[in-house]
């Protein structure tokens, strides 16, 4: 029997405000233990939350971004549960009345375009952090309790581990994009869980999912999710059922590990928090928040395919990250030809910062020295091996490319007669390779042409040297 | 009238992590009942049309400007905590 994937995501990002979402402690990552802490985060006796409104504003952000109804009027309910990572027994999230409901985003897998639907997006508040050791003790840190953070809820639409898997790039971009959150996984400011049942292809029900977790990369949502399909998999077509439970997936292994079945003991006793007053947003509200969404992955993609002339692959590898996309704005506005300029923040500056394990802002190459450099290439003063020599020094110490040419003296050797010198001293020296090119070798012209580079640093115009050096070696 | 079984009383006391006997469970159900039977005179009125209320004070929008302020002292906190390390609150585990 055939068996379809069905996969819904619940992803949550961390928002990028200065404080909590219910209390003015501030809320940045990397704090030392309980430095950033409120008496609200305690839940000291009389304390009571306060709605910050940047939260509200990026919650709305984000789901305008998702394609979602942002709702003119919702509320924050409590969701209840013991756990010492969070001192008030109750989390403030929303029940019924959710920031943002029915959105969807495209994705593309192997050239096919899909929706995957958005059911909800609300706003809540994170916990705070638990290290446990073995001695029978956990340590907790409360910085984390009260970050705001926005839970994004699909539809079960994804079919298949690549789905999910650019649903999370797609959906990470947005995001980033959009300036709410970091989104960075190994930070934790976006985290994943998947839910997994199969059904016999041509059914209408759902078959029973298990919730998967501790998703910690792109890559392990992909394979955990594979993995998970295996499993389920053998055990329907042995006859078997699934369970209804949450599972963790093992890095070190591969395979899904059983955490807890899920019971009818999960009661969280949702009601509205009285803490909370409720929130009207207004159509000057909305308007305001739409008006400060730039230009989302898609329509750069667009842009830069139908304006810019690039190949689909281009616009969609430069649109993954805004940093990268706005990069390409900047050098393309600053003159580089757009199909250069994407030739060189897709090659040489992405493996550049692969290998040096860093982002753009972390060098010091600019949009104006990527572009300077690139004009050069392009009118032919320099050839594109000095290239890599002064992408190396914009790219390390910053700076005008036509400068660090001047200064290193890289002008590119395009003139016929001092080439021409050069080569015939060359070919005066080298009287058997001249009788190996008339034998038919033609490896003696690749070993002149080495000779001419080396005395000229590299500098001679490439084309030229071969034309000149052909030239010369029939004349004799 | 909604009846509260004594059931229902173990399972809320669970979750909220009392321990109640079983004749606790009964004086309980009892009470929670008659309680409860309150909320029944709602049932009686017409809400079809009417939008779900969360608060009883018609307050809305009440929002605070993103700005840090008033962070509790740690030396402070840990004082009041039983036991604690290189700035953790310590607990017994529990999962």
């Amino acid at each position: 029997m055939n068996f379809e994937t069905i996969v819904g995501l619940e992803v949550h990002v961390e928002l990028k405000t200065d404080t909590k979402i219910f209390s003015p402690a501030p809320s940045h990552y990397g704090a030392e233990p309980n430095m950033n802490i409120h008496v609200t985060d305690l839940a000291y006796p009389g304390t009571l939350p306060t709605m910050n409104k940047r939260a509200v504003d990026f919650g709305m952000k984000a789901s305008m971004a998702l394609n979602c109804e942002v709702a003119k009027v919702m509320n924050f309910d409590r969701k209840h549960y013991f756990y010492p990572d969070n001192p008030k027994a109750y989390q403030i999230s929303q029940d019924d009345r959710p920031v943002g409901s029915n959105g969807w985003i495209e994705i593309e897998v192997e050239g096919k375009k899909k929706k995957i639907r958005i059911e909800r997006v609300h706003l809540e508040e994170d916990a705070g952090k638990l290290t446990h050791s073995d001695n029978g003790y956990s340590l907790v840190d409360l910085n984390r309790q009260g970050t705001p953070l926005i839970e994004i809820v699909t539809e079960a639409d994804i079919r298949s581990p690549e789905e999910a898997y650019a649903f999370l790039e797609k959906l990470k971009a947005i995001i980033q994009y959009t300036g709410v959150s970091d989104v960075r996984m190994e930070e934790g400011s976006l985290r994943c869980d998947a839910n997994i049942s199969l059904r016999p292809f041509g059914q209408k029900e759902f078959g029973t999912k298990t919730e998967l977790k501790n998703l910690n990369s792109f890559n392990f949502v992909r394979r955990g999710i594979a993995n998970e399909v295996e499993r389920q998999e053998k055990i329907l077509l042995s006859g078997g059922k699934i369970v209804q439970e949450t599972r963790r997936y093992d890095e070190t292994t591969g395979q899904t590990v059983l955490m807890r079945v899920k019971g009818s003991a999960n009661d969280y006793r949702f009601i509205n928090d009285p803490d909370l007053s409720e929130i009207h947003i207004d159509q000057e509200w909305m308007d305001r928040v739409r008006a400060e969404i730039p230009e989302l992955p898609d329509a750069r993609k667009a842009r830069y395919v139908q304006e810019l002339d690039l190949p689909e692959y281009d616009a969609h590898v430069l649109t993954l990250t805004k940093e990268m996309s706005d990069f390409f704005d900047a050098t393309v506005s600053a003159g580089a030809d757009a199909k250069l300029a994407s030739n060189w923040l897709m090659g040489e500056v992405s493996a550049y910062l692969n290998a040096e394990q860093k982002e753009l802002h972390d060098t010091a190459l600019a949009p104006e020295g990527l572009s300077s450099m690139i004009k050069l290439i392009a009118d032919g003063t320099i050839s594109s091996k000095i290239a890599k020599k002064v992408f190396k020094e914009l790219i390390e110490n910053g700076g005008n490319a036509e400068e660090i040419v001047k200064a290193k003296g890289l002008v590119q050797i395009s003139d016929e007669g001092t080439l021409r010198t050069i080569i015939t001293e060359i070919l005066d020296a080298n009287a058997q390779s001249i009788e190996d090119f008339k034998n038919g070798k033609d490896r003696a012209v690749g070993f002149l042409v080495g000779q001419v580079m080396k005395a000229t640093k590299g500098q001679a115009n490439p084309p030229l040297v071969n034309k000149i050096l052909l030239e010369e070696m029939n004349k004799r | 009238m909604t009846k509260f079984t004594e059931e229902d009383v173990k399972y809320f006391a669970n979750f909220a992590r009392i321990a109640i006997s079983d004749e606790e469970a009964t004086t309980f159900a009892d009470i929670i009942s008659d309680l409860v039977g309150f909320g029944d005179a709602l049932k009686e009125v017409e809400t079809d049309h009417i939008e779900p209320m969360t608060h009883p004070l018609q307050l809305f929008n009440v929002l605070r400007e993103d700005v840090p302020q008033d962070i509790l002292d740690r030396e402070e906190m840990l004082a009041s905590v039983e036991e604690h390390e290189a700035g953790m609150i310590k607990v017994p585990n529990i999962l």
